[in-house]
This record gives C-alpha cells, sequence and structure tokens, in this order.
C-alpha cells in the first residue's frame, strides 16, 4: 500500500519509499548511507550553507548537484552519493574550508573528534590546502573559566550560533562582519567570558572543529580513547540524559545525547560541567564511626553491625515508631522503593519520607485531591502544542533550563506568556503579562483569575458539565476575589490581571507550569488547588499542549514519591488503608505492613513533636542546611540516640552522625529515575565508586540482613521487577524495555507504550473536582522591626545545599560564593553598596553575605539562595508549616537587613 | 535618543526588530559611532540580545563602531572604480592627510576609508562623503575637495 504522500527513489542503486518532505539526507540515513554534514543541526530546519553534502541528482533527464541536507525528494529521483563530480565538489569544498583551519589538526595522528578533519581523511586530503589564507591569527580567547574559544579552527559554519540562538534561545553567539572578515562573536565582540553567556555548553556540543571546546585535554584525545556512557544528570527533575566519558576509570567530560527523550541533547551548566565532585578527594571511601569527639574509620562489618544493634535498641525500648527513615530524592527509584521497604517491612514502622516534603509535598496532596493521582500530566515535547503558557513561582530558566528551551521556543513563536513572580526573573522579561505580586499573594491572584473567567463566562462549560464536581462551591468563593480585592492583596494592577486571564482562557490548549514559588507556603496546598481549578475550569486537561505541570527540584522527586517513601502511602500512592492492597504487599514482603501512618520528615525533624524519634536513618539529604530553622534542626538531630547518615561527602549533617556510611555516585552504579514527566530512565554505572563506597541498594541489603530480615537482589533490575509487580503505574516497566526506550507512567503492563498526557478520558478519581480555596496571608508578615520579605531559591550555578555543585571546579568558578540580592531602592536608603557584606536577621537568626543590587527584585523584598553552608539561609527560614501537606513556608519570612562595614 | 523620534521609528513597522536599521543610524548620527551603551540600549528596547544587534551593525559598512573623524571621506576600490583610477585617489588622498585608509586624522576631522562598489559606477572613481557624491575624481581634484569639505 502507498499513498500519494510517499515518494519513491532511488539512492545509489537502492530503491526506497519516504514520506513527503523527507530531506535527501534523511532518505539516506535510513538506508544507512552517509552523506557528509558539517552546517547542518539534526533538530532544526536546514539552512544550507558548508556545500559539504553535495550529490548528485539525475530527473527527467537532468543532472544536477544537490544539497542533500536541504534538498526535499521528489518522485522518481536518482541519486548518487559518491558519483565522481559530487565528490569532486565536495573535495573542492572541503579543501576551502580546510583554508581556515590549522594543518595541525590534519596529521592522521590528531583530530579527535573533528570533523572536519575526519571528512577530510575521507576525501583523501592529508596535505591541507591549496588556498593558504593570509590572515593574522586569532588570539586565543580563555577568559571563559569552562570553555576555549579559539577561532583559527572555526570554518564559520554557524552551528554554535544556532544552539546558543535557535535551540537554547540565548543568542550569545553571532557571526560579525561579512565575505571573509566574517568572524564568531560573543555580545558586541566581547569576550566570552565576559560576556552573557550562560555556561550551557551547547556551542560546545555543536562546534564540529573544536574551536569552541571544554578547557581541558579531552577534545584533542584518539576517538575512541573514551568509552561513552548513556546516563542521567543528577542535579534536577528534567531527566536530561548524557553520555559520561570514561578514560582509565575517571569521568573525564559530559558529552551530549542527543537522543535524550526529554533534552534532545541540550544541557545547562550543571549537566555538562558540574561532574567533578564524582572523583572529588572529598568523597566518603570509608564508613566513619563516632568516637569521643571524633570519627574514626571502620569496616562495613563494624558500621553496620553497630546501626543494626542501635537501631533494634530503640525499637525494642521505645518500639519500631521511634524509628525514622528519610530516602532520597537524589537517589534510584531502586533505592528509594528498598529505604521505605526496610522501614516497614524489617523495621515495621511508616516513618518514612523524604526532601519532596520541602518542595512538593502540595503537588501530591493537592493533585491527588483534585484528579486522584499525584503527578503533573504533560510532557515537554508536547509544549510546543500550546497556544498560551501560565508559569507561576518558577524561575526556570535558572532552576529547570532545559524545560525552559521549549518555553522559550513559544515565546519566540509569538505564543503569550503569563509569568506570576514577585522577581523580574528573566522568563517574566520575556512575558506577554508579568503579574509582580507581593510575595504569599498567589492565591488571590489565582481565585482573581478564576473570577474573571467565571465573570466574562471564558470557561468550557462542556468540560465542567462532563468532567467535573464541585463547581459551585468553587464558584461561590472565586465570587469574593473580583480582579481589584485580589489585585489589590497582591500589589498588581487589576487590568494587568483581567488581560492574564484572559490570555490564559481563551487561548487553548494553554499549559500550566509551577514550581516553589507556588509549594513553598502555609498555603501551598491550596495554592496548587486554585491552579488544578484554573484546568478544570477551562478545560485544559487531557491533551497536548494543556495541563498542569510541577517541575520537580531534584533529579528522582517524582520517583521517590512514585516508591512510596512518604509516611502516608505505600509504593504507587496505594493506600495503607485498603486490606488488598495490604495483603498483596504483605504476600510479596513476607511481612506485616503497619497500618498507623509515619511522620513527615518536617515533623521528624521539628520541635513539636522532639523526641517521638529516637533513631533516624537519613540517606542522602544535608538535612541541616535544606531543613527550614537550622538552630531547631541541629537541637533536634543532636538529642538523637542514633543517627546514621549515608553519604557522598561528610556533609554538614554527617558531622553531627554516630555513623556514617559512605555510598556511591549516580555514575557508580545502575538503576532508574523519573523524571518530572514521570518518564523513567535508566541510569548507569560508569565507574567504580571510591574506596569502599556502595550502593544505596547493596547497603540497605546489607543492613536488612543484619536486622534479621534480609533482602537480596543481584541487580537493580530484580528490584525494579518486583516494583512491576506490585506497583501497577509501574507494571510495565522492566530493564530490558528501558535499554531501548524510556517510559512514562502509567504503564501498566508490557505491551503498553507508556502515557505522555495524562486523564485523556477520564481522571482516576472519576471525575476532576474542584475545591474552594481562601487566601489566607502568609505565616510571617513584615513589620516595623523586620521590614522586607525575605524569599530563597537557588541559582544557575549551583544545586541544593552545595554538597555536589561545589564540588565541581567548573560550577564554583560561575558562582563562588553567597549573596543577598537587594532591590536599588531599597539599597540606597540603607545604604548597602554592591559587593558590600550585609547582615540578614530574621526571628531565628541571622546570616552575613555580600550585596548584589538587582532591579529584578522588588522593593521591599530580598532574596538568597540555600547553597553555602557558610551562609545558610535556612538559619533565617520559618519552620511553619502547610497543615495539609506538612510543607514549611520557605518562600516568605519578615526579616531585617544592616549593612556591614567591608 | 530623542524618545519622540524613537517612537515614530518604531510607529512605522509591524515588528519592533524591523526598526533596528532606522535606530542604528539615529545613534549614529547622535554620538558619530555605534556605542556599545546603543547597541545594549537598542537590544532591550527591540527585544534583541547585543550579539543580535552587533551582528546588523558589523554587516553593514555605513555603520561605525568605533569614533572616527567628524566626517568620512569613502573612497570606492571596487572594479569599475579601480580601472579608472581609484587606486591613485587613494593615495593621494593618504598623501595629503597624512593617514592610511581605515585611519582618522590627528586633529580628528576625518576618517579615510575604502569601500566596495558605491553603486555609482557611471561616475567612476568615487567618493562618497556623507549623502554626497563626487566623481569622476582625479587625483588633481583633491585639494578643492579637501578645502571643500574643509570649510562646508
Ligand atoms: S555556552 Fe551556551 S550560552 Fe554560552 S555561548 Fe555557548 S551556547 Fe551560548
Ligand atoms: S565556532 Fe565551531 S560551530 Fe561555531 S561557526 Fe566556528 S566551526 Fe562552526
Ligand atoms: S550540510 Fe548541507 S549545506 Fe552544510
Ligand atoms: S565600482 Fe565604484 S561605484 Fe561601483
Amino acid at each position: 500500500m502507498r499513498d500519494a504522500s510517499t515518494i519513491s527513489l532511488t539512492i545509489d542503486s537502492r530503491p526506497t519509499m519516504v514520506p513527503q518532505g523527507t530531506t535527501l539526507l534523511d532518505a539516506a540515513r535510513s538506508l544507512r548511507i552517509a552523506i557528509p554534514t558539517l552546517c547542518q543541526v539534526p533538530s532544526l530546519p536546514a539552512q544550507p550553507g558548508c556545500r559539504v553534502c553535495l550529490v548528485q541528482v539525475a530527473q527527467d533527464g537532468a543532472v544536477h548537484l544537490r544539497t542533500a541536507c536541504s534538498t526535499p525528494v521528489t518522485e522518481g529521483m536518482e541519486v548518487l552519493t559518491e558519483a565522481e563530480e559530487a565528490v569532486n565538489a565536495r573535495t573542492f569544498v572541503l579543501e576551502m574550508l580546510l583554508a581556515d583551519h590549522p594543518v595541525d589538526c590534519l596529521p592522521e595522528e590528531r583530530g579527535g573528534r573533528c570533523e572536519l578533519h575526519a571528512l577530510a581523511k575521507r576525501h583523501h586530503l592529508f596535505s591541507g590546502s591549496r588556498f593558504a589564507r593570509q590572515r593574522a591569527p586569532f588570539p586565543i580567547d580563555d577568559s571563559h573559566p569552562l570553555i576555549r574559544m579559539d577561532l583559527n579552527r572555526c570554518i564559520l559554519c554557524r552551528r554554535c550560533v544556532r544552539a546558543c540562538g535557535e535551540i537554547q534561545g540565548h543568542h550569545v553567539l553571532g557571526i560579525a562582519e561579512r565575505g571573509d572578515r566574517s568572524v564568531v562573536i560573543a555580545d558586541d565582540g566581547k569576550p566570552l567570558g565576559e560576556s552573557t553567556c550562560v555556561s550551557c555548553g551547547e556551542c560546545v556540543a555543536y562546534c564540529p572543529t573544536g574551536a569552541l571546546a571544554e578547557k581541558g585535554p579531552a577534545w584533542n584525545e584518539e576517538v575512541g580513547a573514551h568509552q561513552a556512557i548513556t546516563t542521567i544528570c543528577p542535579y534536577c527533575g528534567c531527566g536530561c540524559q548524557l553520555d559520561l566519558h570514561v578514560k582509565d576509570g575517571q569521568v573525564v567530560t559530559v558529552g551530549s545525547n542527543f537522543d535524550g527523550p526529554a533534552n534532545r541533547g541540550s544541557l545547562c551548566a550543571k549537566g555538562r560541567f558540574g561532574f567533578q565532585f564524582i572523583h572529588s578527594p572529598d568523597r566518603l571511601t570509608m564508613p566513619l564511626i563516632l568516637e569521643g569527639s571524633g570519627f574514626r574509620e571502620a569496616t562495613w562489618e563494624e558500621a553496620l553491625d553497630l546501626v543494626a544493634a542501635g537501631l533494634r535498641e530503640i525499637a525494642a525500648r521505645h518500639g519500631a515508631d521511634a524509628i525514622g527513615v528519610a530516602a532520597s530524592a537524589k537517589a534510584t527509584n531502586e533505592e528509594n522503593y528498598l529505604l521505605q521497604k526496610l522501614a516497614r517491612a524489617v523495621l515495621g514502622t511508616n516513618n518514612v519520607d523524604h526532601c519532596a516534603r520541602l518542595c512538593h509535598a502540595p503537588t501530591g496532596t493537592a493533585l491527588l485531591s483534585a484528579f486522584g493521582s499525584p503527578a503533573g500530566t504533560n510532557s515537554f515535547a508536547d509544549l510546543e502544542e500550546a497556544e498560551a503558557l501560565l508559569v507561576v513561582g518558577s524561575n526556570t530558566t535558572e532552576q529547570h533550563p532545559i524545560a525552559a528551551l521549549p518555553m522559550k521556543r513559544l515565546v519566540a513563536r509569538g505564543v503569550p506568556l503569563i509569568v506570576i513572580d514577585p522577581r523580574r526573573i528573566e522568563l517574566a522579561r520575556l512575558a506577554t503579562v508579568h503579574l509582580a505580586i507581593r510575595p504569599g499573594t498567589d492565591l488571590a491572584v489565582l481565585n482573581g483569575m478564576a473570577h474573571v473567567i467565571l465573570e466574562e463566562g471564558l470557561w468550557d462549560r462542556t468540560f465542567v458539565q462532563d468532567r467535573t464536581e464541585g463547581f459551585e462551591a468553587m464558584q461561590e468563593t472565586a465570587r469574593r476575589y473580583p480582579p481589584e480585592v485580589a489585585a489589590s492583596i497582591a500589589g498588581i494592577d487589576p487590568e494587568l490581571l483581567r488581560r492574564a486571564a484572559r490570555l490564559y482562557a481563551t487561548r487553548r490548549p494553554a499549559s500550566i507550569y509551577y514550581t516553589m514559588g507556588v509549594t513553598q507556603h502555609t498555603s501551598g496546598h491550596q495554592t496548587v488547588l486554585a491552579l488544578a481549578n484554573l484546568a478544570l475550569l477551562t478545560g485544559n486537561l487531557g491533551k497536548p499542549g494543556a495541563g498542569i505541570n510541577p517541575l520537580r527540584g531534584q533529579n528522582n522527586v517524582q520517583g521517590a514519591c512514585d516508591m512510596g517513601a512518604l509516611p502516608d502511602a505505600l509504593p504507587g500512592y496505594q493506600s495503607l488503608d485498603d486490606p488488598n492492597v495490604r495483603e498483596r504487599f504483605e504476600s510479596v514482603w513476607g511481612r506485616p505492613v503497619p497500618k498507623r501512618p509515619g511522620l513527615a520528615l518536617t515533623q521528624i525533624l521539628g520541635r513539636e513533636r522532639q523526641g517521638a524519634i529516637r533513631g533516624l536513618y537519613l540517606v542522602g539529604e544535608n538535612a541541616l542546611l535544606a531543613e527550614p530553622d537550622m538552630t531547631e534542626t541541629e537541637a533536634v538531630l543532636r538529642s538523637l540516640d542514633l543517627l546514621v547518615v549515608q553519604d557522598l561527602f561528610l556533609t554538614e549533617t554527617a558531622r553531627l552522625a554516630h555513623v556514617v556510611l559512605p555510598a556511591a555516585s549516580f555514575a557508580e552504579k545502575d538503576g532508574t529515575f523519573t523524571n518530572t514527566e514521570r518518564r523513567v530512565q535508566r541510569i548507569r554505572k560508569a565507574v567504580e565508586p571510591p574506596g569502599q563506597a556502595m550502593a544505596d541498594w547493596q547497603i540497605v541489603c546489607a543492613l536488612s540482613r543484619r536486622l534479621g530480615t534480609p533482602m537480596m537482589y543481584g541487580h537493580p533490575g530484580e528490584i525494579m521487577a518486583e516494583i512491576a509487580r506490585l506497583v501497577p503505574i509501574y507494571g510495565g516497566i522492566s530493564y530490558d524495555r528501558l535499554e531501548s526506550v524510556s517510559l512514562q507512567w502509567p504503564c501498566p503492563h508490557r505491551d503498553h507504550p507508556g502515557t505522555p498526557v495524562l486523564y485523556a478520558n477520564r481522571f482516576p478519581r472519576g471525575r476532576g473536582r474542584f475545591h474552594p480555596v481562601e487566601w489566607l496571608p502568609p505565616d510571617e508578615v513584615p513589620d516595623s522591626d523586620f521590614p522586607f520579605v525575605l524569599t530563597t531559591g537557588r541559582t544557575l550555578f549551583q544545586y541544593h545545599t552545595g554538597t555536589m555543585s561545589r564540588r565541581s571546579d567548573g560550577l564554583h568558578l560561575l558562582e563562588p560564593e553567597p549573596y543577598i540580592e537587594v532591590n536599588p531602592i531599597d539599597a540606597d536608603r540603607l545604604g548597602a553598596r554592591e559587593g558590600q557584606k550585609v547582615a540578614v536577621v530574621t526571628r531565628r537568626g541571622q546570616i552575613v553575605a555580600k550585596t548584589r543590587v538587582e532591579a529584578g527584585t522588588p522593593p521591599g523584598v530580598i532574596f538568597t539562595t540555600f547553597h553555602f553552608s557558610e551562609a545558610p539561609a535556612n538559619r533565617l527560614t520559618n519552620p511553619a508549616l502547610d497543615p495539609v501537606a506538612l510543607i514549611p513556608e520557605f518562600k516568605v519570612c519578615a526579616a531585617r537587613l544592616e549593612p556591614l562595614n567591608g | 535618543m530623542k524618545e519622540e523620534t524613537v517612537q515614530q521609528i518604531l510607529s512605522r513597522y509591524a515588528h519592533r526588530r524591523s526598526a533596528l536599521l532606522p535606530l542604528l543610524h539615529l545613534c549614529q548620527e547622535e554620538a558619530g559611532y555605534v556605542t556599545p551603551e546603543a547597541i545594549g540600549q537598542l537590544g532591550e528596547r527591540l527585544g534583541l540580545s547585543p550579539t543580535q544587534v552587533a551582528e546588523v551593525a558589523t554587516f553593514y559598512d555605513m555603520f561605525r563602531l568605533k569614533p572616527g573623524g567628524r566626517r568620512e571621506i569613502w573612497v570606492c576600490h571596487n572594479l569599475s572604480c579601480s580601472l579608472l583610477g581609484a587606486e591613485e585617489v587613494v593615495r593621494r588622498l593618504e598623501e595629503r592627510l597624512g593617514v592610511k585608509a581605515g585611519e582618522t586624522t590627528p586633529d580628528g576631522a576625518f576618517t579615510l576609508r575604502r569601500f566596495e562598489c558605491l553603486a555609482a559606477c557611471e561616475i567612476a572613481p568615487v567618493i562618497q562623503v556623507g549623502p554626497d557624491y563626487y566623481g569622476p575624481v582625479r587625483p588633481e581634484d583633491i585639494d578643492a575637495l579637501l578645502e571643500r569639505l574643509r570649510n562646508g
């Protein structure tokens, strides 16, 4: 069967049929015929410039040379890729390009990844070019800490320009001048290190000649000298696939992997340059036991015996519920599964939780009650189909740079972008409407938008009627938030609020993205419900380009939740109360499953319940810096009878432990991570762990043996098989399938292709539920003693409490020290200059860091990050909790600013 | 830049970025050349990165990115003009001004530049100064021309 949209042609005398619109290049690739290319960028439309892809095309009696990258196939073409004339033309083109390229790149023994070199070889050009070029050599630009720019190698293919602009949306690189004076520039010709470059390294990944390359020796090494291991980036929930290049047992560089379903080869500075922590000399290599006032090294036998004995004793004296297990959003699915199994089946308690409590707990609680499933609904890829985009409380370009790429492409296409965020972040600058609200007023604004949508009749009646419930109660509440009221709470212009509501409601499909600006509040749960209300009201669910999408902070927050590292749910969000569910788990685990829900991490480490937990097994979490109110956290940690910390480094938290266990990093083990799109992807072991460090799953197994209920697995794949048996949404996931694809849950059986878009036909709870939600002010508001609102977050170049990113030289160079962002007006008033030290004081403590005067931060607000232990933001933050989700209010507390001398 | 003029230029185009060329001309008129600050400001206004502005500003020879003389003398050295003696014209100018092509006289009065085809081949060899064309120019006309430019 063939239809009109299929074209038949022959390539090198082999007949083939391809869809209309296919290029000659792709048609040839499908026959595994490799036509040379240089300027072509696979994911972008061809801009044929280099002419290296010339092939001979005969059609209707005429014979031409055509550029394969840009010529669409037509019926009856006869293509000869190696016709003498084509090869000659290509050779000539290559010879001219070589005039712009150093001859020392040509001899056989050098070249590494240089594509021009490889093509020259293929065309038998061993002695360089006849067209020697007269030009003064360019000085090498070494100004960037991570990237070297050597324009003597540049052949002006423009791949870097397109990567930086069209793929990453930064537009830092360009071509200045024209003709033979053309030259690649950064900004208006600045050294790269002084330009607006954000160090994503996309240009490095695309440059064929090494004119733009990462610093260090890797570029020039022999092809094949490195082994490339495909795995997943450990730095955020985007789930970017990347290649670790390994030589002599060391990761030497990170390469793009263009097959990555979430990122298609793109990475940010952390993913590309943040790998040195793997081989940091600070890595823990032996178990440590506290003795007197210091640690001593110990064998695994001794350390694990001690841990097991300590846990047993606590259980015997105080009961199993005096033990807590903190799993980790940095660890794999398999490891989180085992950790909750350890808590439930081995220790006999539901006191298991992890750091999602601090980022997306409200996402879980709220989306579960609105839809019946606690996850983001759509995928990055289908965002391209959105006609409007609403981003709330998310500095996406810094926190989830790869999720920001499709957003920026939408904006470039003219799709309206609405940003709700107190700060004038990069996305706000691109936005059609930016609502610069007072911190902590999101809920009022979202209710105001619902009001406008209702009042102006912009809602989707059919969807509301057919697929939702609870409309009246929600409508009732929304009525109390006319734009004037909502806008005055938020300190914005009511007209802007109206415009935002209209844009969101009238352009369909419209997508919502949000992060911690929404969740990290005492009203986090309610605010997520307000977002769900908007999506339900406008029917923006169950189709591509729509939905409500939380961006997950850490690499495996989604997975750790999915695996039941939660005090109130079994793996797969299955109910602790359901006898059938419990029975299934008990039959596979061979042990009773405790029924009473456990304590959340913030309760375990909060003052209120201090003493309830006597022993804590804390995996991969620097709780001291990550939890709110550090002074309180420290007091609780110090009061424990037994604190076991399992980590890569002797973190600030580990220093307080009785026993420290050395864990393997993501590069040293197999497993799976689940990204923010619910995409389950394989991570793969690339190098050996240092010293005696072991993967978390191996440590948990070893510990369980000593606790008398051995868990035995030979490989994480076996753990996944058990997960698939017990967790219906992971039912069809297995390592053999994951070898070739990634799967988005729900994936209930082996033949199921996964689910990129949720709720196409129904919600797991049946109908989608509206919730009436009322705005309440934050727990702590500014007053005369503490007149500022302090809000906290992350920066592009650092991650979490800095344990990994600060041990990666490259990232450290890019953002080496803590800072406090202050609006110019406030800075002026207080007499704080750029770079001057200031103290930030709250009711809980103070920190000191340098001032960064930043017009994007509104007056009355100060901002700092929580990456730096020398100025730990969480000494300041308020531990007040959302009553439902138990997340602390990291985003708002009252503070005072005191400029210091020097 | 006078806000009024900017607004008036912007109003002529459906897309902000289309106003880049006239605004570059405006900047050059006001400051004598396109300053790095102007590149940044134009970018902000038009939703372009500094790179994108610089790409355009450097592509066209009519824009100057460095300060130069009060007036620019452009001598065409493309085919028609070369055949009819442009090189002698350049040589004479260099001699009289005491600078090489591409340089500015010490008193800041003139910058001498070689140019590609000025699209006036019918009066080759051609010199352009600001909006004015002179041609055909012979080396012996140079003194009078410079005199006129100094006084004009
Ligand atoms: S590192 Fe990224 S931002 Fe910097 S020049 Fe390259 S592509 Fe552009
Ligand atoms: S720097 Fe590399 S990618 Fe950019 S134009 Fe030159 S050769 Fe091409
Ligand atoms: S690859 Fe086709 S023209 Fe460059
Ligand atoms: S060649 Fe000089 S004006 Fe055309």
